[in-house]
């Protein structure tokens, strides 16, 4: 079994113009960094990103669409990125927008095999239109399909050889669903050590998801807002 | 005279009780943290993976795998619990949360709230707003009572995208505290100085005032 790989160009290979991605993060927190910046340089083009937010305008997703790069965006929250919202209202880029945790929940019905579910966000708004809608406990549901990428990348904590990872405080977010949707998952992770180094009891998402495991280089880090107490 | 945005939060603060899960949105709502009463324990949940935010870092201690719903750096309190989304919103949809705090745009005499979107104009998305609003046991609305213009907030009927219908219970606003109820807003309290005239002059929706309205109390 040889899941590692050498670094995120190798990582993404494979990837061609018009498929589907799902990346991890909120925000700019648990994003792969490596991975956006090795699709930035590939060129690659029409993708559909399936990813909560789209990053700022000079990180993360941001910089993908800022070379057009993404044909289509599937996310819950837009606010805070410029071009995202000018490419939105000006039709440039189609947009799904999907409650967020509807969002979640699709990614991770995708990875356990289950086609759709019913859940009540967005009844009576326009998220339900074209979608089924069904009464339980005399409440309105609305029928989600799941969600399944061709490629998954996700940023972890820690994974071993094994592709088990952990990932660390609220920089987990989608990157535990997503890892479970993808046809092939790849992970970038802050510290790749060998197996036996993590305590099975702490696993987030078992090895089974994940397909291509890197050590991540040279990460930013960046924080959106930096907010302290006065 | 009109509260400021942290004499909203303020108000808000006692509809807490000891021992609720909250979920505190974007904005006004954020600061209800801040008027926690002393002695009091309430557990805040943020939606991007985290049940027991603390206060803001000192400076310096900015962690970026440590972030609110807001994309602002945060800390954890003792007995907190990380988790990824899917949870989070298990949480949310599966009842769990006792309250919710959010802003809006505007909000209708039946409860139905827009909040994530102004058509040409504005897309911030629904994040979890959808999600919070159309599951949570008691939700209510911090905004001002109208917008910049002047235009009433609380309305007959939402013209913007709808976020959920028949949701909210209160809305605590710069003027007002105001419930929905089946006939339509009930004014409850008003903010300290301000007249039930300038309230009533203030809200598009159909608005019952019986008996004598108290000011808030602080």
């Amino acid at each position: 079994m040889k899941k590692v790989v050498k670094d995120a160009t190798e990582a993404i290979r494979g990837i061609t113009d018009d498929m589907t991605l799902m990346l991890g993060g909120f925000g700019l927190c648990g994003i792969p960094e490596n991975c956006i910046s090795a699709l930035v340089a590939s060129d690659v083009k029409g993708l559909t990103c399936i990813s909560n937010n789209a990053g700022v305008d000079d990180f993360g997703l941001g910089l993908l669409l800022k070379k057009h790069q993404i044909r289509k965006m599937i996310s819950s929250y837009v606010g805070e990125n410029a071009e995202f919202e000018r490419q939105l209202l000006s039709g440039e880029l189609e947009v799904e927008l999907i409650p967020q945790g509807t969002l979640a929940e699709r990614c991770r019905a995708g990875g356990a095999g289950i086609p759709a579910f019913f859940v009540p966000a967005g009844f009576g708004t326009e998220v339900a239109e074209g979608k089924e809608v069904r009464e339980f406990n005399g409440k309105m549901h609305l029928l989600e399909k799941s969600l399944v990428a061709d490629f998954a990348i996700v940023k972890a904590w820690k994974g071993d050889v094994y592709g088990n990872l952990i990932y660390r405080h609220t920089a987990n977010n989608f990157n535990q669903a997503m890892a479970m949707a993808g046809k092939i998952t790849i992970a970038e992770v802050e510290e790749l050590v060998p197996a036996g180094s993590l305590d099975p009891d702490q696993i987030h998402t078992p090895g089974i998801f994940v397909q291509r495991i890197f050590q991540a280089e040279g990460l930013e880090k960046r924080i959106e807002f930096i907010t302290t107490r006065s | 005279m009109a509260l400021d945005k942290n004499g909203i939060a303020r108000r808000i603060a006692q509809e807490l009780k000891d021992g609720f899960y909250v979920n505190l949105g974007i904005g006004i709502p954020t600061l209800v943290a801040n008027y926690i009463p002393e002695g009091m324990e309430v557990i805040l949940q943020s939606e991007n993976g985290l049940l027991g935010i603390g206060p803001f870092p000192v400076k310096g201690e900015e962690d970026p795998d440590l972030i609110n719903a807001g994309k602002q750096t945060i800390t954890y309190t003792k007995g907190a619990a990380f988790f990824d989304s899917s949870m989070s919103f298990a949480m949310i949809r599966g009842g769990h949360i006792d309250l919710t705090v959010l802003g809006a745009f505007e909000v209708s005499e039946k409860g139905d709230i827009s909040s994530w979107k102004i058509p040409g104009k504005m897309v911030k998305g629904m994040g979890g707003a959808m999600d919070l609003v159309a599951s949570a046991k008691n939700i209510i609305v911090a905004m001002n009572h109208t917008d910049p213009k002047g235009n009433s907030k609380l309305l007959k009927k939402c013209t913007l995208p709808l976020t959920g219908v028949g949701c909210v219970k209160r809305i605590v606003t710069d003027i007002a505290v105001v419930d929905v109820t089946s006939k339509g807003f009930k004014l409850i309290e008003r903010a300290p100085g301000v007249s039930i005239e300038e309230i009533k002059s203030k809200t598009a929706g159909n608005l019952i005032i019986e008996g004598e309205i108290p000011e808030m109390q602080f």
